[in-house]
């Protein structure tokens, strides 16, 4: 790893102004991503601002029907304190990585990467989350732009993410079990008036909403109503883990078994 | 170089550190904690699993200076003063929940955050907690009977040999 010289910020404005003062610096979250691609030279910030310690970036906060949460709450927070609130999003978060990448790991890290098999940005899709920034509010079908691209500018902080707490919600996750991250993973969200479907893992071009299945539950929430559709299985992922047909066929698969959670019992 | 001060054993600690040195390599290097083990400096092994804030985190991808002002537990700071290992250690030893040790102090790190929140955890929360922690030798099973020992809870299945 290059070295860097290491700043804690204990504002978001002080941070941002580091930002604007210096394009090469950088900033460091839960640095669960971050340190590792720095460590393979993918990265080489001059400076480095960590966001831990600004409390304002910090917590969960609900609000009527929504839930919104600070950049820099870790998963471990997440999947503690949401149970009572959104159990969808907080068995979501308890089942990234493992413990102690869950302790370190933030959510608006996850968000600000994008990696194209991460957890979280499935959950802002299908919610139609707000993405909340020092600057302004981006829309969730605004902000996820391909593999690791979001709608951030150079410089830009996200500092919170509000989600619209839905009726029921689950993340169906098919291990990739070397790597713990999603081979493909599906977040199915119900709300009085829509359900969201959003699927990660699978899209060469990152997260997506999957319209057909959204339409389908919609009419109807129950597994057969998504159980007979078909994804074309141009344009997703093919690896040593899986094929594109296999990653197009988990899709209906997951989503029904979603579906099928929800409505047991 | 930057001076970072933290509590490590209950110990105050000074020591230089980069912006990039990680916090395996200050407590291994600068304070001669080699108890702390580092096994793919890559996030993946557990091996370097140590408590900051009462939180069990890997070691290796976390800075030294981010540790300012923290309060650390190493595996070095498991046994009493006088050398009477803690509970999950004679655990440990108690089932051979290790072979060449290599992992042994990320799983130990790893098994006393988790009693410390789930006293009385059950094989599939054992198995879900210990998902980061990478043993190459044991095979996980006598590693899940000292868990399961030290919440002193029974064997159950896991009592025969085979
Ligand atoms: C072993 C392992 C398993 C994992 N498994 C999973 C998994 O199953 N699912 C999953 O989703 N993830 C997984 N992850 C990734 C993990 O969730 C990371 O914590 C997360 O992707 C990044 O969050 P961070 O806080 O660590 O960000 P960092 O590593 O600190 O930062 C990541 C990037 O985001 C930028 N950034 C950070 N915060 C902000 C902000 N507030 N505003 C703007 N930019 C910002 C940084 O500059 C950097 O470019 C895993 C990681 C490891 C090591
Ligand atoms: S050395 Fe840190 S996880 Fe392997
Ligand atoms: S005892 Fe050898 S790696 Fe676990």
């Amino acid at each position: 790893m290059h070295n860097f010289e290491f700043i804690r910020a204990t504002s978001v404005a002080e941070a941002a102004e580091i930002l604007r003062d210096d394009p090469e610096a950088g900033l460091l979250s839960g640095g669960q991503t971050l340190l590792p691609t720095m460590k393979q030279r993918l990265a080489a910030p001059s400076k480095l601002v960590s966001l831990t310690a600004i409390e304002a970036l910090k917590g969960l906060s609900q609000e009527g029907d929504s839930l919104t949460i600070g950049g820099a709450t870790t998963h471990a927070e997440v999947a503690e304190r949401a149970v009572g609130i959104f159990p969808g999003l907080a068995s979501l978060a308890g089942r990234i990585g493992d413990p102690a990448v869950r302790n370190r790991g933030t959510i608006g890290g996850s968000l600000a990467n994008n990696d194209p098999a991460a957890c979280y940005p499935a959950a802002a899709l299908a919610c139609g989350a707000m993405m909340v920034t020092d600057r302004r509010e981006i829309p969730a079908d605004d902000y996820f732009l391909g593999v690791f691209e979001t709608a951030l500018q150079d410089g830009e902080i996200l500092t919170a993410v509000r989600f619209p707490i839905p009726e029921a919600a689950c993340y169906q996750k098919f291990i990739q079990p070397a790597s713990r991250f999603s081979m493909v993973a599906v977040f199915v969200a119900r709300f009085a008036d829509r359900v969201g479907v959003a699927v990660t893992g699978a899209s060469e071009d990152g997260v997506f909403r999957w319209a057909e299945g959204e339409a389908a539950l919609g009419a109807a929430f129950t597994p057969d109503a998504v159980q007979g559709l078909s994804l074309p299985e141009t344009g997703m992922i093919t690896d040593s883990f899986g094929t594109g047909a296999f990653r197009a066929h988990l899709i209906p698969v997951l989503t029904a078994r979603a579906v099928t959670s929800l409505t047991a019992g | 170089m930057p001076m970072v001060t933290m509590t490590v054993n209950g110990q105050p600690r000074s020591a230089e550190a980069e912006g990039r040195t990680l916090l395996s390599q200050f407590l291994r290097e600068a304070l001669g904690l080699t108890g702390t083990h580092v096994g793919c400096d890559t996030s993946q092994c557990g091996c370097c699993i140590v408590e900051v804030d009462g939180r069990a985190v890997k070691s290796c991808a976390m800075l030294a200076q981010e540790a300012e002002g923290a309060r650390i537990t190493t595996i070095e700071g498991q046994a009493a003063e006088d050398g009477t290992m803690s509970k999950v250690q004679a655990a440990f030893v108690q089932e051979q929940g290790l072979q060449c040790g290599f992992c042994t102090p990320g799983m130990v790190m790893s098994v006393t955050e988790l009693l410390r929140h789930t006293p009385k955890p059950s094989i599939d929360e054992i198995k879900h907690h210990l998902e980061g922690n990478i043993c190459r030798c044991t095979g996980y099973r006598n590693i899940i009977k000292a868990v399961l020992v030290a919440s002193d809870q029974p064997l159950g299945a896991l009592a025969s040999d085979h």
